[in-house]
């Protein structure tokens, strides 16, 4: 008999007073009894709503069925067998509009809690299973993946598993793309990122980090003279946008990018790093998706009073809501309907030495409404007359989304992209050019991790279909 | 891990690194630079490429001591390795066509200036290099400068090597004595850059200086190396590291510089600190 409490169990978390000046992970995760009684709500409905839900289509009930009897392990092999990243995905995931958005559940009361209990079941099996994942039979074919975020990865992990020799190109010094650069280690731990990579490695996958694909070696040259027979695109949507307003160069403006990579990638938040950050007063992040909530959070950890300018209003909010929650429980301000025009400096007239001179002091912005719906059905936010005011700052973060980089398209002959910077790819993956497949941001322009795993899959499954036509090297 | 084939220190500050790094020889063009990291903790620094060799996988670094990174390379030996070495980033300098150059360097720009001088000298080019030390013990690399140019012209800043002037003095005797210059290359610390591109800009010279901002990654992902180029924002190090120097806005780039001031200084002296303390 299934467990009928109407709510979800609770997720555990650090005190937001505590946490909001650490860097430590801020959900702990379900106990193994909170667990198997969540497991429990489950009703193992036969048509799976959860399941069509999930881009990389989990087997949801199955998986909740073997937790809700103990089977841990049992419980983390259905899931491995669509998703190669559930540590990450049971942390990163909006499953509020997913998998969770259409359990039955949901209709009187709350859904099953499906990602926390992915979350547990992957941290389960990372914390105890000792078996090493076999290395397949090699099938004699190559392919180069680029980039090593979670498209490059899923897609790396899928042919690996058939016996493809892969290898991933990777332009920083370390693999995992947007989850070690982006996403912060209080919302994904680092270690999980490097477990989930070591995994891949056991696989055979081979990662070769410090390669920038376009300049240090081309997708050309990858094919025609290193042997690779499909190519894989991976690289995402790394290039950081501005409002192109007065005052965006001074120094403490820092694009989110910029601002999380020092952080995430750099640790510049330790004490003692050789890489320097701003530790701000007064910061306002402008932007309201899930980057500038991390934005926020992390120069909230460094010690500032942190406000969040978005120009649309709190409905509109496009980060997940669990996201603007916990930031509000650590004390993010909020100032929505309210835009930047323009980014003001410091100027000492009386010393052109100050090194005051040129930073930040403070942002002027006008007060919004929203207007009619535009392309995108959101209301369209329109400045409301005369309702400029100052905030005085010492720090500003745009986090305004960003595009894709125009690198690979510059150096790729015959790579077709949209306007914007998107790869033009079909729904199997494969781009204008033979034998190269792209997926993930680098595709849709900034998505979610999932999608991009999804996209991931995608490819691998049509590059094995390709591939295995071909003859071996 | 990335191996120092040769290290030698050209003046007191000043050193040469030759770094095997196969991926990044095969592929460098003069005005393309690398990033690296000296260790697991190290920052990411950028440094243009002084010079390659295709034959022995190796690249060419030469870098001043400015702070707690340059001290912790200044350290590792011949033989000892780098965490990492990228590249190479950036656009290459471009060179075709080029009849009269004259390539402008100051302090350890003049190394960058280096290869961008052979490559267009070995191509036919006439070209005047210009460099300026402060004085004569910082004089670096004097024979390849004399090996890559038609004619080498010295200053120092207190007249203790070649003549006592500036870079700028130096280029427009040789403007004003009717050398007909399709392009000046000018690459050394901003203010000089600044008013050789003034200078340039007088006489009509189309100007080409190398901008190195502080920067992350070097791929176009990070946006710290923004700068203004003709009033419109450019990033250094996808867009560059070489502007037209009659369109960079100098004085943004310098206040840019010195983001970090405090902290480079504070991590300096803890760096030098700590070699200090493993001496004793």
């Amino acid at each position: 008999m299934a467990n009928m409490r109407a709510d979800k169990n609770p997720m555990p978390h650090q005190d937001p007073q505590v946490r909001s000046r650490n860097f430590d992970e801020v959900a702990l995760g379900y106990t193994a009894q909170q667990a198997v009684d969540e497991a429990r709500r489950c009703l193992n409905c036969k048509h799976r709503p959860c399941a069509s839900g999930c881009p990389v289509q989990i087997n949801i009930p199955d998986f909740i069925a073997k937790t809700a009897q103990g089977d841990f392990e049992g419980a983390y092999q259905v899931i491995a067998r669509d998703s190669a990243l559930p540590a990450v995905c049971g942390r990163v995931c909006p499953q509020e509009n997913q998998c969770e958005a259409r359990c039955v559940r949901a209709v009187k009361g709350e859904s099953v809690a499906i990602g926390r209990l992915e979350r547990f079941v992957a941290d389960w099996h990372n914390a105890h299973a000792a078996e090493k994942p076999v290395r397949p039979a090699p099938n004699g074919h190559k392919v180069a993946v680029i980039g090593s975020g979670p498209a490059g990865l899923t897609c790396a992990g899928d042919l690996a598993k058939k016996g493809y020799d892969v290898t991933v190109f990777e332009a920083l010094h370390l693999a995992g793309g947007v989850l070690v650069y982006g996403i912060p280690e209080f919302r994904l731990p680092k270690s999980i990122v490097q477990k989930e990579v070591d995994t891949l490695k056991e696989l055979g996958v081979k990662i070769e980090t410090n390669m920038v694909v376009g300049r240090s070696v081309t997708i050309d040259e990858l094919k025609e003279e290193q042997g690779f027979q499909a190519v894989f695109i991976g690289t995402g949507a790394g290039l950081p946008k501005f409002m192109n307003i007065p005052g965006e160069n001074l120094k403490g403006v820092y694009s989110a990018n910029e601002f999380l990579t020092r952080i995430n990638l750099m640790k510049a938040y330790r004490d003692g790093a050789d890489t320097p950050i701003q530790h701000a007063a007064r910061v306002a992040v402008v932007g309201g998706g899930n980057v500038a909530m991390d934005a926020a959070r992390c120069a909230k950890r460094l010690g500032a009073e942190v406000t969040i300018v978005y120009r649309r209003s709190e409905a509109e909010l496009p980060a997940r809501a669990e996201e603007v929650e916990h930031a509000k429980e650590e004390g993010i301000i909020f100032k929505t309907l309210t835009n930047p025009v323009e980014i003001l400096g410091c100027h000492n007239p009386d010393d052109p030495r100050d090194p005051k001179n040129g930073s930040v002091c403070g942002i002027r912005c006008v007060e919004m409404e929203l207007g009619e719906p535009d392309a995108s059905g959101r209301r369209r936010p329109i400045i409301k007359e005369g309702s400029e005011f100052e905030m005085e700052l010492d720090c500003v973060i745009m986090a305004l989304g960003t595009s894709p980089n125009p690198l690979i398209k510059s150096t790729t002959q015959g790579l077709d992209t949209e306007k914007w910077g998107g790869i033009i790819a079909g729904e199997d993956g494969l781009t204008s050019r033979e034998g190269v497949y792209a997926g993930g941001d680098a595709v849709t322009g900034a998505a979610t991790v999932i999608l991009a795993m999804g996209a991931g899959k995608t490819a691998a499954k049509a590059i094995d279909q390709a591939l295995s036509k071909q003859e071996k090297l | 891990m990335y191996r120092i084939l040769t290290k030698r220190p050209l003046n007191p500050t000043v050193t040469l690194m030759e770094v095997e790094a196969p991926a990044v020889a095969r592929k460098a063009q003069p005005g393309q630079f690398i990033i690296l990291r000296v260790d697991e903790e190290g920052e990411r620094i950028p440094l243009t490429i002084a010079d390659f060799d295709r034959e022995r996988d190796a690249v060419t670094v030469i870098f001043q001591v400015v702070g707690a990174t340059t001290e912790k390379l200044n350290h590792k030996e011949e033989g000892d390795f780098l965490q990492d070495f990228v590249g190479p980033l950036g656009r290459a300098t471009e060179t075709e066509g080029l009849k009269r150059v004259a390539v402008v360097g100051g302090g350890v720009g003049t190394a960058i200036a280096y290869p961008v001088a052979k490559k267009l000298h070995q191509s036919g080019c006439h070209v005047d290099l210009i460099v300026g030390f402060r004085t004569k013990d910082l004089v670096i690399l004097e024979e390849e400068f004399r090996a890559a140019s038609a004619q080498l012209l010295i200053g120092t800043d207190d007249g203790s090597y070649g003549r006592k002037a500036l870079v700028t003095e130096l280029l427009r005797e040789q403007i004003e004595a009717g050398a007909q210059y399709d392009r000046v290359i000018a690459i050394g610390p901003i203010p000089m850059m600044k008013f050789v591109s003034l200078l340039t800009k007088q006489y009509d010279i189309p100007t080409v200086v190398s901008m190195n901002p502080i920067m992350i990654d070097g791929t176009g992902m990070c946006g710290g190396c923004r700068l203004t180029v003709g009033g419109q924002t450019k990033f250094a190090c996808v867009d560059g590291p070489e502007f037209d120097g009659h369109q960079v806005d100098f004085d943004e780039a310098m206040i840019r510089g010195a983001i970090y001031k405090d902290f480079e200084r504070r991590a300096h002296d803890a760096a030098c600190n700590l070699f200090r303390r493993e001496v004793e």
